[in-house]
């Protein structure tokens, strides 16, 4: 089995209002100088193959097919 | 005209679409079930709004991955007329049948009031009994109505008059760029918008400027 981690964070250029809202409730939280944040998501998945590279190729799929939009996000992807 | 809705777990606006176009065709409309591949022949489906799939990954990601979205794309390649609103404008964005993304919107807040919109392209299937320009009342409900596309994609919807709909007059509820509020495919056969115009086509519902849109597609514009 391999575990594997993917991670989805909009493009840059692409707006993220949520991101700007956590922005300001940390600064509201007395955390000064916290700039640029930008909200994602994260994916743990448990594949039951040994094949790394099999692994790879069908992650990768799985993300241009449905973990990710990627008309606004980029995705990368990380093997445990 | 022979229309068809499409209903998927979690769509909630279906009966208000099959009431107007059973009001505006005289026909009640054939309804599609999720995971249906051999669709009947119509001139029309509709896929309407509501909270598919719980909204789970991003709005619409999960009906648009579903098999009737399959049989959709082919009948929409075929030249069948395809119509999303509201859930199903992000499906049929999802599902790469429309243009560019919709996210949340600018003011993170649902919204749920009357807006104002620009017909921006009346010479369509969708819009021929309006006028290049026209403003009509439109109510609106969502939380990610914010249109996106990247700018080389945005000109060139705006070149090829895929802008449809623009929200008018300031009323532009959750910073889409352009104040795009609906956007058709290169071929003029499927149109999204955000706006609910199956909701104002009578007088109980205060308002009959929605109508136009049905009549244009279902070609039943009045002499």
């Amino acid at each position: 089995m391999i575990k594997a981690r993917v991670t989805v964070t909009l493009k840059n250029g692409v707006l993220d209002p949520q991101g700007k809202a956590i922005e300001g409730a940390l600064g509201s939280l007395g955390f000064e100088g916290v700039g640029a944040i930008r909200q994602g998501k994260v994916f743990d998945l448990e594949l039951q193959t040994a094949d790394r590279a099999k692994a790879e190729a069908d992650l990768k799929a799985m993300c241009d097919k449905l973990l990710a939009n990627t008309v606004i996000e980029n995705y990368t992807i990380a093997l445990a | 005209m022979k229309s068809a809705v499409v209903q998927l777990p979690g769509l909630n606006r279906d009966r208000d679409m099959i009431a107007a176009l059973t009001k505006i065709s005289g026909t009640a409309p054939v309804t599609v079930w999720q995971t249906e591949t051999d669709l009947p022949d119509v001139d029309l489906i509709v896929i309407p709004g509501g909270f598919s799939y719980g909204d789970y990954l991003r709005c619409g990601a999960i009906a648009a991955r579903m098999p009737v979205m399959q049989a959709i794309k082919a009948k929409a390649e075929a030249g069948v007329k395809v119509l999303g609103v509201c859930n199903g404008f992000q499906i049929l964005l999802e599902a790469g049948l429309l243009p560019g993304a919709l996210m949340r919107n600018a003011s993170l807040k649902f919204v749920c009031r009357e807006v104002k919109l620009e017909v921006a392209n009346a010479e369509t299937d969708f819009t021929r009994a309006y006028e290049k320009g026209q403003i009509i009342r439109c109510p609106v409900a969502h939380h990610d109505g914010n249109f996106f596309a990247d700018a080389e994609t945005l000109a060139t919807i705006e070149g090829n008059g895929q802008v449809v709909f623009r929200y008018a007059e300031g009323t532009n509820p959750n910073g889409s760029l352009n104040d795009i509020a609906g956007v058709m495919n290169a071929k003029g056969n499927v149109l999204g918008l955000m706006p609910h115009p199956e909701n104002l086509i009578e007088a109980a519902h205060g308002g009959s400027d929605g109508r136009g849109l049905f009549a244009s597609v279902l070609d039943v514009i009045a002499a």
